[in-house]
């Protein structure tokens, strides 16, 4: 429904393609790639092989959690199991993902040729594979990986060996990458759209990553501060995180979360975008509320850069500190609800289809809320106490990331493939798929709530019997929904081989330029900016 | 949206960035082998260092020619005035971890030592700034006075705001103004100097610095006035007064290992250090920036309304000169 003038459709029009370079061949074609849609699928592999990394980790922490007793592995090693499952997840697996999703769609979506700074896209994509393998490769060394968890508190990683340091390495990396995907992304976005379209006719995939790239920018480099005085306190004599020279091994989580509850977003935002393209498109009416969605998604922002304490809630801050923090944090939960309300609102008397994209969006709906209510629980600080490094705590990350970031990736997924690929994915497979993911996940977490409400704290290998039972549940799960992904892998590997033609708009309901090219869209697309008209009807 | 048609230029695939990737991988494991003192680490570091610079080389080879060749329309000089600003704001975050770090242990950390629950493990030890921690050793010469330093302080900031406010000449394109505003910031940092001791070396570095931000401007406005040969000139004086910035710097440093002040020395080493440390290594880089800008001048490149890459090195510059303003108030002053 949005407007194009037919001449400069993209790909339609070879006859002013003189100078620009196809595709080179073979490997060539990947490790030299100056072009958003290679280097889009380069970001989507790599992130899929870093989260089979990241899950093969998680299980067998679920399979030594099967027993109480020890079992598998030794209490070292399953703490290195912890924090590189964390670490593999958020920087290799969830946040490449998004980029990917960022390469591909945001320059189709804007009508933009491609990103604004081709050649640091890949510098980008290219730092992290070292990154993977500083990570993975410290398994390997005197002392095993970082055990310190994810967040590397201090005085823990003060105390390891090389496999730290390999750690701390890694994040300086991706923090460089990170740092130059998320510019390029932000001039993309405010430099390249096609004349006509404005920034608040922009679709909320790419007003989602504006401002996570936004967040990208403010928040790494405090990270990379963080871990740059660890490894300084660790190897040349500085006390930032020492009392007996005057410093706070608390300054270390300050300085950590005023990076990490940012980051926390950085992972949801996107989420959040790729379910405002769907459900519309399923719903067959234009996205309720677009303004606010906008607001809101700034508002996020913005308050996530006044609630980093509210991890900190057992550290023995001052009273109002906390006070404040918990009540900041509380905040959060309004723009979040307009979200949520606002999808709601969309598929309210739509002529909804449940197509496995929407499945998916749906289900992102119904347990990210989940997850979003126990994270009020846990904002609430003398309840947090009681929470604290519990299991409970696990359990609430892992349905706002889980069922919160991925399964949108998923949607996203199933939403976009038929462009990407030219063909449709087996639909009956793709439900299946749904209906696994959903259902494990939940016999995976859900037990994990009550686990933690009776004290199972988290990162330990053994626990007492009288925990076995839901422990048990959720290791069945968890291998039900590794299982479940190893399925997802063929048919995404089916779709690209062949399957039904995809139309270049396959989802009768879908809105926006991407829908406007062939699908598979040829190497170069939008050349010569589209004039964008936004659709009439629309309600913005 | 006032967006031309124009075609947006996208280059050709290039190796660089996965030669970028190989130089980060070499420095990222040589670096863990390194601190952790296995003999392969100082030469894969060197190697990466190595191949980083190659690549730094050809990259930004390809660019300039790139720009010169004209392939650059409009909108691509906009995404580079967009990136290198949110390039420097990424900058200003990963100084901002630090000054918040110099924050909270000098008025939480430390003061928490010398409270009754520090007593307990520490009963002798007395919070007071600058301090080294219940476990360390400290002894400050002390800086000029308070007099002295508030109408020294005075003086940096009307210089510092002069020098920002020529940038509006700059742009107005007028001169008599623009040497007026400037010829005012050097008067400035001058009385500043005075002000303060004059042998203070950490006055002398803000006198240097800010003076350098002048004579940057100085070199902008010839260059966009076609002055090749003075915007030579200044732009050599930036370079050279950076350059004794960061010697001053070494001398402070030294004299400070001398009397005993190392970066171990408890948390104001490790404050001191780090700070100025991450400081003098961002005007190590802005000056190699303003270096390949004079090179790229002496070989003919730009003119007087394309000069982008130059402008972007002045913005690091100026940049690098507000931390220090900042970081002389808070680290050497307060």
């Amino acid at each position: 429904m949005s407007a194009v003038s037919p001449d400069v459709v993209g790909g339609h029009d070879h006859s002013h393609d003189h100078d620009h370079h196809g595709a080179p061949t073979g490997l060539k074609r990947w490790l030299t790639a100056t072009n958003h849609k290679d280097i889009g699928t380069l970001y989507l592999f790599f992130s899929f092989i870093m989260f089979l990394t990241g899950g093969t980790l998680a299980l067998t922490i679920r399979a030594e959690l099967f027993q109480p007793g020890l079992q598998i592995v030794r209490p070292e090693f399953f703490n290195q199991l912890t924090t590189m499952h964390g670490l593999i997840m958020v920087f290799g697996a969830i946040m490449p993902a998004f980029v990917g999703f960022a390469n591909w769609m945001i320059p189709l979506m804007i009508g933009a040729p491609d990103m604004a700074f081709a050649r640091m896209n890949n510098w980008s994509f290219w730092l992290l594979p070292p990154a993977a393998l500083l990570l993975v490769g410290s398994f390997f060394v005197p002392g095993g990986a970082n055990a310190a968890g994810w967040t590397m508190y201090a005085p823990l990683s003060l105390q390891m060996g090389m496999g730290m340091d390999m750690s701390i390495f890694a994040v300086h990396i991706m923090g460089a990458s990170s740092i130059m995907g998320a510019i390029n992304i932000v001039v993309t976005i405010l430099n390249m759209r096609a004349p006509g379209m404005t920034l608040m006719k922009m679709p909320m995939f790419a007003w989602t990553w504006l401002i996570t790239a936004y967040l990208l920018i403010a928040v790494m480099p405090v990270l990379a501060g963080a871990v740059t005085m660890l490894l300084t306190d660790r190897h040349f004599g500085t006390t930032f995180f020492n009392a007996a020279g005057g410093g706070d091994p608390v300054l270390y989580q300050h300085v950590f979360w005023f990076f990490g509850h940012p980051e926390v977003y950085i992972m949801i935002l996107p989420a959040f975008g790729i379910v405002s393209q769907i459900v519309p498109a399923f719903a067959r009416k234009p996205l309720f509320g677009y303004a606010s969605m906008v607001y809101a998604t700034a508002s996020i922002a913005i308050l996530s850069f006044v609630v980093w304490a509210h991890h900190m809630f057992t550290t023995g801050m001052p009273a109002v500190t906390q006070i404040t923090f918990m009540y900041m944090t509380m905040l959060i939960a309004v723009p979040t609800g307009v979200k949520v309300f606002n999808w709601i609102a969309t598929m309210w008397r739509g002529s909804m289809t449940f197509e496995t994209p929407m499945l998916f969006a749906v289900g992102f709906i119904f347990v990210f809320t989940m997850g979003g209510f126990t994270g009020l629980m846990l904002a609430i600080a003398p309840a947090d106490i009681q929470y604290q490094d519990t299991y409970f705590v696990v359990a609430h990350f892992h349905y706002v990331l889980v069922a919160g970031s991925l399964f949108a990736l998923f949607a996203g997924t199933y939403f976009w493939i038929p462009k990407w690929t030219g063909h449709m994915y087996d639909e009956k497979l793709g439900k299946r798929h749904f209906w696994m993911s959903m259902i494990s996940f939940n016999v995976t977490f859900f037990p994990m709530h009550f686990l933690g409400l009776a004290g199972m704290p988290r990162r330990v290998p053994d626990y007492n019997p009288f925990f076995t039972d839901f422990n048990q549940i959720a290791t069945v799960g968890a291998f039900g929904f590794g299982l479940s992904q190893v399925f997802f892998l063929y048919i995404v590997l089916k779709c690209i081989k062949g399957g039904p033609k995809a139309a270049d708009k396959p989802w009768d309901g879908a809105e926006g330029l991407e829908w406007t090219l062939p699908s598979p869209p040829p190497f170069h697309t939008f050349e010569v900016p589209p004039q964008f008209e936004a659709p009439a009807g629309h309600g913005h | 949206m006032s967006q031309t048609l124009e075609k947006y230029f996208v280059p050709a695939p290039s190796y660089y960035p996965l030669i970028g990737a190989l130089a980060l991988l070499l420095m990222g494991s040589g670096a863990s082998m390194w601190v952790n003192h296995i003999e392969a680490g100082p030469w894969l570091v060197a190697s990466g260092f190595a191949v980083l610079i190659y690549m730094l080389f050809g990259w930004f080879g390809t660019v300039a020619r790139e720009s010169e060749g004209g392939k650059y329309g409009k909108q691509v000089d906009k995404s580079f005035r967009w990136s290198m600003g949110w390039f420097i704001f990424s900058e200003v975050m990963f100084f901002a971890a630090f000054f918040g770090t110099l924050f909270y242990v000098r008025h939480i950390a430390v003061p928490d030592l010398g409270s009754d629950i520090g007593h307990y493990f520490w009963p002798a030890f007395q919070a007071a700034w600058p301090s080294a921690g219940p476990l360390g050793h400290l002894e400050l010469t002390m800086t000029p006075t308070a007099g002295k330093i508030a109408l020294g302080l005075a003086l940096m900031v009307a210089a510092g705001a002069a020098v920002t406010y020529a940038h509006k000449p700059l742009e107005h394109g007028n001169r008599s103004q623009l040497q007026l505003v400037l010829v005012f910031t050097v008067v400035l940092v001058g009385l500043f100097l005075g002000a303060m001791t004059i042998n203070w070396l950490p006055a002398i570095n803000t006198a240097l610095l800010l003076a350098s931000a002048a004579t940057l401007t100085w070199a902008h406005w010839s260059i966009r006035n076609g002055n090749r040969g003075q915007f030579n000139l200044f732009l050599a004086v930036t370079i050279i007064l950076g350059v004794v910035f960061l010697g001053c710097q070494a001398t402070e440093y030294t004299h400070a290992y001398h009397e005993g002040l190392k970066l171990s020395t408890g948390i104001y080493g490790s404050t001191f250090f780090m700070m100025t440390g991450f400081h003098g290594l961002h005007v190590t880089i802005g000056a190699i920036m303003l270096t390949v800008m004079l090179f790229r001048s002496l070989a003919g490149h730009f003119s007087a309304d394309r000069h982008f890459a130059f402008e972007a090195a002045a913005w690091y510059w100026h940049f690098v000169d507000y931390v220090w303003l900042l970081l002389f108030l808070v680290v050497y002053v307060l």
